[in-house]
C-alpha cells in the first residue's frame, strides 16, 4: 500500500510539472517567443552563478563533514604512507588551485557574458601568445607533478632491504592466509598440484628443508614487528584478490601463477594506534580490493604491529605446518618412538607426486 | 529489402547528377523505412532509442544496488515480486548485487555511451555536416546497428537464465571470469557476455569503417579537413581509436572463450577453484589485462571525444562567438587520441607490474592532461565576451566543462602511480570516472540531443522540462559523486555491498543514503527526459525555419524533414570555416556564404 501511495505521488508530481512546462510554452507562444527566451535567460544565467556559490559552499561543507572520516594525511603507520600522503597533498594543493580558478571562470562568464541587446559578442577566434601560455604552464605543473610521483613511486616499489621480514600472504575465495619463514627465515617451495585442504593448505612441497620450519597461520590477524621493513610476497588460489592495507597506503594484486612483492616498514604499534585513533577496538584491517566473487566485499583480514618481543612470545607458541601435518615426525612429540611405517611413508610419496 | 537497395542506387546517382526531389518518388515500405533503413539519420535514430532503452536499464540497476548501499539489510518486497530468488525477503542477494553491477558497467560503457553516443551523432551529423546524402556505404551502417542489435538480444537473454548474467565487473578479469565454479555469473552468463560483446565489436567496426571513409572521401566541394566542424573531427578520432583497439579487446575475448570452453590456458595457472585442482599451468591473469585496457583506456575517449565535438559545436553557436583555437582543438584532440594508446596500463599498477613500465606510464598519462587543459580554456575563452544563450543544450555543454574540469582533475591523482598505490580501486576511482566519463559524456549527450532535436524530427523538446532536467541532473551529479571521493580516501574499495563489519570504512551510513536517495530522484527526472523526448516526437512544438538556431554548418541548409538524401536540390558548396560568428559585426555567416572581397581576415 505504501509502495502504490509513492509511486501514486510520485505520477502525481509528474503530471504537475508536465503540465506546467507545456503551459509555460504556451505562454511562451502568447507573450511572444523572443522576449519569453530572453527571461529564461536571465533566471539561467543567475542561477549558474548561484550554483557557483552554492556549489563552492557546498564544497567547503562537505569537506568539514567527511574530512575527519578519512584517513588524515600524514597519518600513514607506514614509512611508504607518509609518501604517499605526502604526494597526495601537493597534489590537493596544485588540482584544487586549479579547480577554483577554472571553476569560477566559468560559471563567472555565463552569467556576465549571458545574452544582452547591449552587447555584440567578440569576434576572437585564436590566440597563439595566449595558446603557448596555457599549453606551457600545465606541463610546468605536471612536470612537477610526475617528477615527485616517480621519486616515491621507485623508493616505494625498489628492492626490500636485506633483513626485511617475509610473511607469505594467500588470498582465496574469501579469506586470508599466512606463512612466516621461520628461523632460517626461507618460505620452502610450494606447488599447487600438492594441495590438500586438511594437511597442506598452501601446496608446500615437503622435501624442501626450507619448508621444515614454516608456520602457516590462518583465522587469526597477521602479526608484524614495529619499525621493522616487512616484506610480502603475495600469491592467490583461484582468482585475482589484492592485499589492501588502507592505514598503511599500501596495495598489490595476488594474481594466481603470478607472485608479486611489496615492501613497507610499519611505524605505529597496533597499541599506539589505539591511542592515537582514541578508538580502544582499533585494529589494521586488510581489505579485499579487486573483485573476487560473491563474498569480496566481507574478505576481512587483520594485522596486529606489535614490538619484536611481543612478536617472538606470539611466534614461540606456532608450530610448523609440516609438524602439524606429520606429527609422528616432531621431534618435540617424543611420544612416538614407534615407526607407523604408512605415515611415515607418506612424506616421501607426496614429495613423488609432487614432482 | 530489394526496394531499400534501388534507394540506395538512387542516392548514389544523386551523388554525382542534378537532380530534382528524387527521392519524394519512392514510396519505402514501413519495413525499408523505419526497421531496414539505410538513411543514415533512421539508422542515427534507432541507435539513439535503443540508446535510451538501456539508459533506462542500466539506470534502473543502479538505483537497485544504490537501494542495497544505501539501507544495507532493509527489506523492499518489491525486490522479491520482481526478482524473486535473487531478492529473497525483499533484500539484495550478493550474486544479484554482482550482477547489477556488472550489468550496470558493461550497458552503460558499451551500449549506451558507445553505440547510443557515438553511434547516433557520427550517423546523424557527419553526412549532414560535411554535406553528403549519406554514408560512405548505406549498407554496412544498416549491419552496424543491426549487429548492435544482435549483441543486445543475447546480453539482454543473459539477464534471465538460471544462473544469472555475468558478474565479475564490467572488466570481466579472469580466471574470475574463466572459472565456471568461481561464480554463478561466471557459468553461462559469462559466455552470453562474451559472445555479446563479439557482436557489438562487429557492429562497431563496421560503423567505424564507415564513418572514416565517409569522412575522408565524401565531403562536399569546398569542404577541406580544416573546414570540418570540431563534432566531425571528434567522430572521426573516435572512430579511428575504436577500429585500432577494439579487435584486441575481440581477441582477449575469444582467449577467454576458449580458456572457458576448449581447456586453453592462456589466462590461467596454477588454481585451485573451490577445492578442485585444475590442470591449467603456464598462463598469465594478467594478459587479460593488457588485452582489456588496449581497447579499456581509448574506450573512455570513444565515449569522451564525440562528447567534446559536440560541446565546443554548441558552445560557440549559442555564445556567437567563434569557436576559440580551432587548430589548437584539433591538436588537442588528436593528441589525446595518439596518448588514449599509450596509457592502458594506467589500470595496472598495482598487478605486480614493472615499476620501470610503471612509471613510463605515469609520464604518458599525466601528459595527457596537457591536451585536456587546453581544451578547457579554449572552452573558457569561447565563453569569454560572448553573448551567450542558454538553451538547454548551451546549459548541459556548459555543466559538461563543469563536469570535465571536476573529474578530469581527480585523474591526474590517479593516474600518478604513487597515490594509485592508495587509491586504486577504491571508491575515489568511481567517483572519477563516473564524474569524468559517466556524467560528463551523457552532459554530452543531452546537449547533443536537445541542440539537433530539431534537426532529427522537426519538432522541439519541451525546453521547461529541459531546463529542469538539467539543473536536477548537475546538482544530483555533484551531491552523488563529490562526497564519493572521500569514501575512497579513506581507503574503502569499490563493489563493497556492505561495509558494516568494517571498521575503517563503516563510518559512512549517512552519506550512503543520501547518495541513494539522491540518485533516485536523478533516475526519476531522467524518465522525465524520455517521457519529454518521446512525446516529442508527435506533440512538440514545430520547427518553422529551417535554421533555428542560427547556425552555420550545413545540416542546417537542408529541409526542415530532409528525406533520404538530405537535399532536394544539389549539395551546397563550402566556402568557409564553420565558426564565423559575430564577424564583421554579422551575427553568422553560413558555412555556404562565399568569401566577400570587403570581409576582414581572421
Amino acid at each position: 500500500m505504501q509502495t502504490f501511495f509513492i509511486v501514486a505521488i510520485l505520477a502525481l508530481g509528474f503530471l504537475v510539472t508536465f503540465q506546467i512546462a507545456k503551459a509555460s510554452e504556451y505562454v511562451a507562444v502568447i507573450r511572444g517567443a523572443d522576449k519569453a527566451r530572453k527571461q529564461t535567460n536571465k533566471i539561467n544565467g543567475f542561477l549558474l552563478l548561484v550554483f557557483l556559490i552554492l556549489g563552492m559552499i557546498g564544497v567547503y561543507y562537505c569537506n568539514e563533514r567527511l574530512a575527519g572520516k578519512i584517513l588524515p594525511f600524514g597519518s600513514a603507520a607506514s614509512d611508504h604512507g607518509l609518501l604517499i600522503d605526502r604526494m597526495l597533498k601537493i597534489t590537493i594543493i596544485i588540482t584544487g588551485i586549479v579547480f577554483f580558478i577554472t571553476q569560477v571562470l566559468l560559471f563567472w562568464y555565463c552569467f556576465k557574458y549571458q545574452e544582452s541587446e547591449k552587447r555584440k559578442a567578440f569576434y576572437f577566434p585564436h590566440n597563439n601568445k595566449l595558446e603557448i601560455i596555457w599549453t606551457v604552464i600545465p606541463a610546468i605543473a605536471l612536470t612537477v607533478l610526475v617528477g615527485f610521483g616517480i621519486i616515491y613511486w621507485f623508493r616505494i616499489t625498489g628492492d626490500a632491504p636485506k633483513d626485511a621480514s617475509v610473511v607469505e600472504v594467500t588470498g582465496s575465495q574469501f579469506k586470508w592466509e599466512f606463512r612466516y619463514p621461520g628461523d632460517d627465515k626461507i618460505l620452502g617451495k610450494k606447488y599447487f598440484k600438492n594441495y590438500n585442504a586438511v594437511n597442506n593448505p598452501l601446496g608446500q612441497l615437503w622435501d624442501d628443508p626450507a619448508n621444515r620450519d614454516d608456520v602457516y597461520v590462518t583465522g587469526e590477524p597477521m602479526h608484524l614487528v614495529v619499525n621493522k621493513p616487512v616484506k610480502l610476497v603475495i600469491g592467490a588460489k583461484d582468482v585475482i584478490h589484492d592485499v589492501g592495507l588502507s592505514h598503511f597506503r599500501m596495495k598489490m594484486d595476488a594474481v594466481p601463477g603470478t607472485p608479486t612483492t611489496m615492501w613497507f616498514t610499519p611505524t605505529k604499534t597496533s597499541r599506539q594506534m589505539k591511542e592515537e585513533t582514541g578508538n580502544p577496538d582499533f585494529v589494521y584491517e586488510i581489505s579485499c580490493d579487486q573483485m573476487c566473487g560473491q563474498g569480496h566485499w566481507s574478505m576481512r583480514g587483520e594485522i596486529i604491529v606489535e614490538t619484536q618481543e611481543e612478536f617472538d612470545v606470539w611466534m614461540a607458541k606456532k608450530k610448523s605446518m609440516y609438524y602439524t601435518s606429520f606429527p609422528e615426525l616432531d621431534p618435540s612429540n617424543k611420544k612416538a618412538p614407534a615407526i607407523a611405517d604408512s605415515s611415515a611413508a607418506k612424506p616421501v610419496a607426496m614429495l613423488q607426486a609432487g614432482k | 529489402m530489394s526496394e531499400a537497395l534501388h534507394v540506395h542506387s538512387g542516392v548514389e546517382v544523386g551523388h554525382d547528377v542534378h537532380h530534382d526531389d528524387h527521392h519524394g518518388h519512392h514510396h519505402q515500405s514501413f519495413i525499408s523505412k523505419y526497421v531496414f533503413s539505410m538513411d543514415h539519420k533512421t539508422i542515427g535514430k534507432q541507435f539513439l532509442i535503443t540508446g535510451i532503452v538501456w539508459a533506462i536499464i542500466g539506470g534502473l540497476f543502479s538505483v537497485l544496488f544504490r537501494l542495497q548501499l544505501g539501507f544495507p539489510g532493509q527489506s523492499f518486497p518489491i525486490l522479491e515480486t520482481f526478482f524473486g530468488h535473487w531478492a529473497k525477503g525483499g533484500t539484495i542477494h550478493p550474486e544479484f548485487y554482482y550482477a547489477l553491477v556488472t550489468m550496470h558497467g558493461t550497458v552503460l560503457v558499451f551500449f549506451v555511451l558507445t553505440a547510443g553516443l557515438s553511434g547516433t551523432f557520427a550517423n546523424i551529423l557527419i553526412p549532414l555536416q560535411i554535406g553528403a546524402r549519406d554514408m560512405a556505404s548505406p549498407f554496412l551502417n544498416m549491419l552496424s546497428y543491426w549487429f548492435f542489435f544482435m549483441a543486445s538480444i543475447v546480453m539482454l537473454s543473459s539477464l534471465f537464465i538460471q544462473t544469472g548474467p555475468a558478474s565479475g565487473g564490467w572488466t570481466m578479469y579472469p580466471p574470475l571470469s574463466a572459472l565456471h565454479d568461481a561464480s554463478l555469473g561466471s557459468k553461462a552468463g559469462a559466455d552470453m557476455w562474451l559472445i555479446s560483446m563479439a557482436l557489438f565489436i562487429v557492429s562497431s567496426l563496421l560503423g567505424g569503417l564507415n564513418y572514416i571513409s565517409t569522412i575522408l572521401n565524401m565531403r562536399t566541394k569546398g569542404m577541406s579537413m580544416t573546414r570540418l566542424p570540431l563534432p566531425i573531427w571528434a567522430m572521426f578520432f573516435t572512430a579511428v581509436l575504436g577500429v585500432l583497439s577494439f579487435p584486441v579487446l575481440l581477441s582477449g575475448a575469444i582467449l577467454l572463450l576458449f580458456d572457458r570452453n576448449l581447456g586453453t590456458s592462456f589466462y590461467l595457472s596454477d588454481i585451485v577453484v573451490a577445492g578442485n585442482i585444475l590442470p591449467n599451468e603456464g598462463g598469465s591473469a594478467i594478459l587479460f589485462q593488457h588485452l582489456f585496457w588496449f581497447l579499456g583506456h581509448p574506450e573512455v575517449y570513444i565515449i569522451l571525444l564525440p562528447a567534446m565535438g559536440m560541446v565546443s559545436e554548441i558552445l560557440s553557436v549559442n555564445s556567437r562567438k567563434p569557436i576559440f583555437g580551432y587548430m589548437a582543438m584539433l591538436g588537442s584532440l588528436f593528441a589525446i587520441a595518439i596518448l588514449a594508446f599509450l596509457v592502458w596500463a594506467h589500470h595496472m599498477f598495482v598487478t605486480g607490474l614493472n615499476p620501470f613500465l610503471g612509471s613510463v606510464f605515469v609520464l604518458l598519462t599525466l601528459l595527457i592532461a596537457v591536451p585536456s587543459a587546453i581544451k578547457v580554456f579554449n572552452w573558457l575563452t569561447t565563453l569569454w565576451r560572448g553573448n551567450i544563450r542558454f538553451t538547454p543544450a548551451t546549459l548541459f555543454a556548459i555543466g559538461f566543462v563543469s563536469l570535465f574540469i571536476s573529474g578530469g582533475l581527480t585523474g591526474i591523482f590517479l593516474g600518478n602511480s604513487t597515490i594509485d598505490i592508495h587509491l586504486h580501486d577504491t571508491m575515489f576511482v568511481v567517483a572519477h570516472f563516473h564524474i569524468v566519463m559517466g556524467v560528463a559524456s551523457f552532459f554530452g549527450m543531452f546537449a547533443g540531443v536537445y541542440h539537433w532535436y530539431p534537426k532529427m524530427f522537426g519538432r522541439y523538446l519541451n525546453s521547461t522540462l529541459g531546463y529542469i532536467h538539467f539543473w536536477v541532473t548537475i546538482c544530483g551529479a555533484y551531491l552523488i559523486f563529490w562526497p564519493m571521493h572521500y569514501e575512497g580516501l579513506a581507503g574503502m574499495p569499490r563493489r563493497y555491498l556492505d561495509k558494516s563489519i568494517w571498521q575503517a570504512f563503516n563510518q559512512f551510513a549517512d552519506l550512503d543514503k543520501m547518495i541513494t536517495i539522491v540518485s533516485i530522484v536523478v533516475f526519476a527526472v531522467q524518465l522525465m527526459f524520455v517521457f519529454n523526448f518521446f512525446y516529442s516526437i508527435f506533440k512538440g512544438r514545430k520547427v518553422t525555419s529551417t535554421n533555428p538556431w542560427g547556425a552555420n554548418t550545413l545540416e542546417w541548409t537542408t529541409p526542415i524533414n530532409p528525406g533520404h538524401g538530405n537535399w532536394t536540390g544539389e549539395i551546397p558548396e563550402v566556402h568557409r570555416w564553420p565558426y564565423d560568428y559575430g564577424k564583421d559585426g554579422r551575427e553568422f555567416i553560413p558555412q555556404t556564404e562565399p568569401i566577400s572581397a570587403s570581409e576582414s581576415k581572421h
